[in-house]
Formats: C-alpha cells, structure tokens, sequence
C-alpha cells in the first residue's frame, strides 16, 4: 500500500504548522522525514494516521480516504507516536494484547501474536513486568510491538529513536531496516545519520513546507554540485606544483594547505579534474599520495535548506 | 460492539490492579454503612421499620462524591500521558471509546452496590421487607450514577488534569443535586417549573419510593447522553491545539 500526501494544509489559529504538503511514499520504502523540531512532522504524521483532521487537502493511503475511511486505514497503519505513549501501569504482555485487541486482531491469534512480538523487538525478559519499571530503551519496543502487533503494512514511527542510547539505537534502527523491507514506512526524526542509514528517500520540512525530497545521494549531489578533492602531492615544493594546478583549466579554486603539500582543490562547475591533476603528476614525475573526494555530507545540506 | 467491551475490560482491569477501586469502595461502603447503621437519627433502627430506605438517602450524597472520583481519570489521563493518542488512532470510534469508559464507571458502581446486598439481607432477617421498593431504590441508584457519570466524563474530557475535572463534575452535579431544587422554590411561573423539573433528587425519590415513571426514566437518560454526547463532541474536537 502507498501513502498519497495532497495539499495538505494545517492551521493551529494564525500559525500555519503545515503548509500545502504533498508527496508519496511507495510500497516498499523506507521515507525518512526530516526537520527541525517544530517544523510540521508529527503534524503532518497525525494527519495520516487520522488521530488529527487536516485543514485542507487530501491523504490517501491505497483506495481509502482519511475523510470517507478513517476506520481502514486505521487498520492498516502502525503508528508509534512522539514521545510513545504507554499505559505506566499495566504489564508488558497485557498491553500488547490490549493493543492488538483494539487492533482487531483475532481474539485466538491475540497470544500467537504478543509472543511474537516480544521475540521480535527483544522483550524476552522484560515480558512480565510492568510498563512503568522498565528503561526508557525497553518501553521504546513496546511502542514499537505495539505498532506492529497487528502486521500492518503501512509503519508511522514519530522519532523512533530518541532518548535511547547508542547500542539500542543501532537496534532499532537494524529492526526498522528489517521490518521495512516488506513494509512501507514513514519515519521521522532530526537526527541525520539515522535517515542516511535507515532511509531510501528523504523528505526535508521545514516551516511546514517540503522544501527537499530525494535520496541522500541526490540531495548531496544538488547541493554540492562541484567537484571538490583533497589532494597531497610529493617531490616538489608547493609552489612548484601550486603553479602546476593552475595550469589545469577544469580546476576553479585551490587551497592550499599550510607548509604541507596539501590543497583542497575545488573543479568548475560540472567538470572534473582529478584526471589531469594525475596526469600532471605522471608528467612531472611527483607521486601523488592522497586523493579523497570531499563530500558534502548531509548535515550540511539539512542546514542549507533549512536556514534561511 | 466488540470495541466497547475491549475498552471496559481494560478500564475495569486497570482500576483493579491499581487498588483505586478497592480504596473507593471502602470509603464508599464505610461512608454509606456507618450512616445506614450507626449514625443517631435517620439510621434504620431510628426509623423503626424493616426497610433499608435510609440507605438509599445516604446514598444519594456518598454517590454524588463517589462518581467523580471514577470518572475523573478517564480522559484527563489518557489526555495528559498522551494515551488518548494511542487510543484514537486504533480503528475504533469516539463514540465507542466513550461508550467503552462509561461501560466501565457503571459496571464498577454496579459491582460496589452489590457489596451493600447484606444490608438488604439484614433487614430482611430483621423484619418484613417490601421487596418490590428495595429493586426499585437500586433500579433508582443506578440511574443517579448513569446520570452522574454522563456528567464526570464530560467534564474529564475538557481538561487533562484530573483534580480539575473532578471538581467540575461536582459543580455541575451539585447544580442538579440542590441548587436547581432550591432554586425552584425562591422563583415562581415557569421557570420554577423548568428547574422544578431538573432537580435530580423529585427523580431519584419518586423512584426509590417505587414508583418507576417514564418521566423520571427519561430524564435520567437524557442527562446521561447530554453528558456522553458531550463529550465525543469533545473527542472530536481534538484537531485543535493540544
């Protein structure tokens, strides 16, 4: 099933906390969502999952409408809320059977199911206790066996993995990556390494409007655009080869580096010129012994597209 | 269907593990039996007849307390821990998620009264009992909680802070259970009428005396779903600041 996203529009009074919202997530895919904090993520996340009506637009999920079949794509969608809500008070095992109960879920496959669940996010031996008594990791896979009790095929996970530490966050996100194969899944979060690890596609929101949406490639690439390498050259004395540079006509700017024999060199606009620096150093005989290519990483293309 | 009786089970659950429901239970079987039994005049053996009538008296205030202190979590809870969210995003209704709650505060007022049973017994060792008076006092108890619960669940979903939404269920509530009375008698014509007519206690007595009128069986109801109707209209509303 694909998640279609309209025009969606949502006002909160003056404030417009989502803004004229559209994109699709295919069957399959994994689509990170990302922004900064306030930016309409959980919003536009509440929308789906029908908890919120929209202002104005259209979400559709397969043939079922939020507005005409709220019920059905209740059923289809997990969801795991911001900040994963759970019942302090009740134990692990009868909460998730609550849930799968709500869920609809069969009353004979209830039990089936519940084992399954605590096998697969790791509740083992936490089963017995009470919601309340367990860390902030541990409830953070109830929430997540709650979302997939019932096998849907449509996953909303609202920041899965804040609050955890590093060793659980590489767990989760491993499930996530796991369970995604065969679902599709909408996950949100300001935490960038986590999209570039997790995601097949990004969608950066910002001020309640998309204002990026690609693959972390592609969004690498447009914001860089140009060629930029580190390179370290030997057997000759910096101005000796600065000069040999810029000869080279595909080269825009060098930087050198200190005394090293070190430059970023950075090319012209779609051209490449880590070809002729090597032949410029066959010709002259120097021994090239680093050439890296230096890529804009993420982090910075959140905060060109976020800042302005 | 199914729904509703998920949620009761699990409101009932949670209110008996949590010993919230024992707690309330004693003090409302401890308030009710020490007035009932013990307390000078207006006890049973003041009044000196086999009947457990001053029960049904004394029950008509220690409900009037009783009830929102049930109801007062329902939705102010789910509301502030975020469960609410949970909730209504599982394929379930407003209106079934009110129903379910309401299910649940009535069941456990049901299963509290049925602890008062052995009053009814004794009195009934004591002397001859009009059997026929005694189910329609509890006929009656149980429409005055219908009523009063409509009244707690709406006022816990306004707010998500339980002290709040108890406090205003007694606001409300004590409008109904005095004032509208009292009122009715410094006025005069039809407005007197009116509030002559909303006062729960002319419905609760005419009731618990035996006589069971459709007038009075309506008006219990219609408080029940103003109070129910209220508040999935509330529910419903949730796409507003929060």
């Amino acid at each position: 099933m694909d998640i279609r996203v309209e025009n969606l529009c949502k006002n909160y009074g003056l404030q417009k906390a989502v803004d004229n919202v559209s994109f699709s997530v295919k069957n399959g895919e994994i689509l990170g969502f990302l922004g900064p904090n306030g930016a309409g993520k959980t919003t536009t996340m509440k929308i789906i999952t029908c908890f919120m009506a929209p202002s104005s637009g259209e979400v559709s999920i397969g043939d079922y409408s939020i507005y005409r079949n709220p019920k059905e794509i209740k059923r289809h969608i997990g969801y795991l809320p911001e900040h994963n809500p759970l019942y302090h008070e009740m134990p692990v095992i009868e909460y998730l059977g609550f849930a799968a109960a709500l869920q609809g879920v069969p009353p004979s496959n209830i039990a089936s199911r519940v084992r399954e669940m605590v096998r697969l996010t790791g509740l083992d031996k936490e089963k017995h206790k009470i919601i309340g008594e367990l860390s902030k990791g541990y409830r953070q896979r109830v929430g997540l066996a709650q979302a997939l009790i019932h096998d849907p095929e449509i996953l909303i996970l609202d920041e899965p993995t804040t609050g955890l530490d590093p060793n659980q966050i590489v767990e989760i996100r491993e499930l996530i990556r796991h369970i995604g194969a065969q679902k599709t899944v909408l996950l949100s979060t300001h935490i960038l390494p986590e999209v570039e690890q997790t995601c097949d596609r990004i969608i950066i929101i910002n001020d309640g409007r998309i204002v990026a949406n690609g693959s972390p490639e592609e969004l690498r690439r447009q914001s860089s655009g140009k060629e930029v390498s580190r390179v370290t050259i030997e057997d000759a004395s910096q101005q000796a080869i600065f000069e040999a540079l810029q000869a080279i006509h595909s080269i825009g700017l060098i930087e050198p580096i200190r005394d090293q024999n070190k430059f970023i060199i950075e090319s012209k606009l779609g051209e490449s010129s880590r070809r002729a620096i090597f032949d410029m150093c066959k010709k002259n005989d120097w021994v090239l012994t680093e050439m890296s290519p230096i890529e804009k990483d993420l982090e910075d293309v959140f905060r060109n597209v976020t800042i302005q | 269907m199914k729904n509703i009786w998920i949620l009761t089970k699990k409101e009932l659950t949670t209110f008996f593990d949590s010993f919230t429901a024992y707690i309330l239970m004693l003090i409302f079987l401890g308030f009710s039996g020490f007035f009932t039994w013990l307390y000078g005049n207006g006890d049973v053996f003041f009044t000196n007849q086999a009947s457990i009538r001053p029960f049904f008296g004394i029950c008509y205030w220690t409900l009037f307390f009783f009830i929102p202190a049930i109801t007062m979590r329902m939705f102010a809870e789910e509301k502030k821990t975020g469960t609410l969210e949970f909730l209504l995003s599982k394929p379930i209704t407003n209106r079934e998620l009110v129903l379910g709650k309401f299910l649940a505060c009535i069941l456990l007022v049901a299963i509290t009264l049925l602890f008062s049973l052995p009053y009814y017994f004794a009195v009934s060792w004591l002397g001859p009992v009009d059997h026929g008076s005694v189910i329609c006092g509890y006929i009656g108890l149980m429409l005055l909680a219908s009523a009063y619960t409509g009244i707690g669940l709406f006022c816990s979903s306004v707010t998500n802070n339980q002290i709040v939404a108890f406090l205003l269920a007694l606001v409300i509530g004590i409008f109904f259970h005095l004032l509208f009375g009292l009122l009715a008698n410094s006025v005069s014509g039809i407005i007197a009428q009116l509030f002559y007519s909303l006062d729960v206690f002319r419905h609760f007595d005419s009731v618990s005396r035996g006589v069971l009128d459709t007038k009075d069986i309506i008006y219990f109801i219609s408080v029940t779903l103003l109070g129910l109707f209220g508040c999935e209209y509330i529910l419903a509303k949730r796409n507003v600041n929060d």
